[in-house]
């Protein structure tokens, strides 16, 4: 006789971790943080056809209610300060997607005196999306990246 | 009228503060003293026949000795154009404001201030327009070299450009 069949048909068994991260994963609140010409496919992103809305993310306009920040676009020296500042408002656990070539790397501005040659500089990024700027698609892919990674995580067990 | 006219009207008041005409490139340009711009705008703006209401562009050029600083004036009345240019040393670059003319080279005159380095005497807030306040240097001088460092950021190339 398995625990399964002692309890009522309408009763699961799980953990609390699985639990919670199934509830982190499916509900990946995200920042909307459109910096350049990556904020239109962003946009496009959450609108009717590619819709991250079904698997729960919904963009947030600050930091302290936002899981997950897209950054979308060239950042500047300039910004480079006021990305940080909107990181560190952000509760945890936060994980980052770095959108396109130029907060991936500099991209198509790296020669510029002025641009910041990857976000990576100054936060830590989950994911890369590679792209000049990504399709709906591939940020969509993203997310369920960072969702995997939710899904691995252990974040009861957590040192 | 055309581009001569304008330049012997300006020639006549302003006398030796214009330079001749120059028609060699796209645009017909006149050369103004530093020190009269603001009075030639000025009279520019004010005088019926020539009504240039619109400060369509001021901009700044480095010609490797000396700075440039352009302004493209437009009439909509009298549908004319011209583009006056401002010749300031790199070492002393200074030269009179317009913002007295036309309200709207207020931001003009900051971007040029920002990035090349131009002083623009009666301006009423000079400051930095696009880059932080704490940003050293001219970023379009041709001699402008690149930082290092900005914020903690190391902004290094492992390759050359």
């Amino acid at each position: 006789m398995t625990l399964y069949n002692q309890l009522p048909p309408t009763f699961v068994t799980t953990n609390i971790d699985k639990v919670m991260s199934w509830g982190r994963a499916s509900s990946l609140f995200y920042l909307l943080f459109g910096l350049a010409c990556c904020g239109i496919e962003l946009m496009q992103t959450g609108g009717p056809r590619a819709d991250v809305d079904r698997f729960g993310s919904v963009p947030r306009a600050t930091p302290r209610q936002a899981d997950l920040m897209i950054v979308a676009g060239t950042v500047t020296l300039k910004m480079g300060s006021r990305v940080k500042l909107l990181y560190d408002q952000m509760p945890h656990p936060k994980y980052v997607i770095s959108m396109g070539s130029c907060s991936n790397c500099g991209g198509l501005f790296d020669l510029g005196y002025s641009v910041l040659r990857g976000i990576d500089k100054l936060i830590p990024v989950d994911v890369y999306v590679p792209g000049c700027p990504p399709r709906p698609e591939a940020l969509t892919e993203a997310l369920l990246q960072v969702q995997d990674k939710i899904h691995r995580e252990r974040y009861l067990a957590r040192a | 009228m055309n581009a001569e006219e304008i330049h012997s009207r300006l020639q006549a008041r302003f006398g030796d503060a214009v330079t001749p005409l120059d028609v060699s490139s796209h645009d017909p340009w006149i050369g103004v003293d530093p020190e009269h711009i603001d009075a030639v705008t000025a009279h520019c703006k004010n005088d019926p026949d020539l009504d240039f209401k619109s400060l369509m562009s001021l901009s700044g050029v480095d010609d490797g000795e000396n700075i440039k600083v352009v302004y493209h004036l437009f009439s909509f009345t009298k549908r004319h154009r011209i583009v006056l240019k401002v010749t300031v040393s790199k070492a002393a670059a200074v030269t009179q404001s317009v913002t007295g003319v036309w309200r709207g080279a207020n931001w003009f005159e900051r971007e040029c201030y920002d990035l090349f380095g131009v002083r623009f005497e009666g301006h009423p807030d000079l400051r930095r327009l696009l880059l932080p306040d704490d940003w050293e240097g001219w970023p379009l001088r041709k001699e402008y070299v690149f930082p290092a460092e900005y914020g903690g950021v190391d902004n290094r190339r492992d390759y050359s450009v």
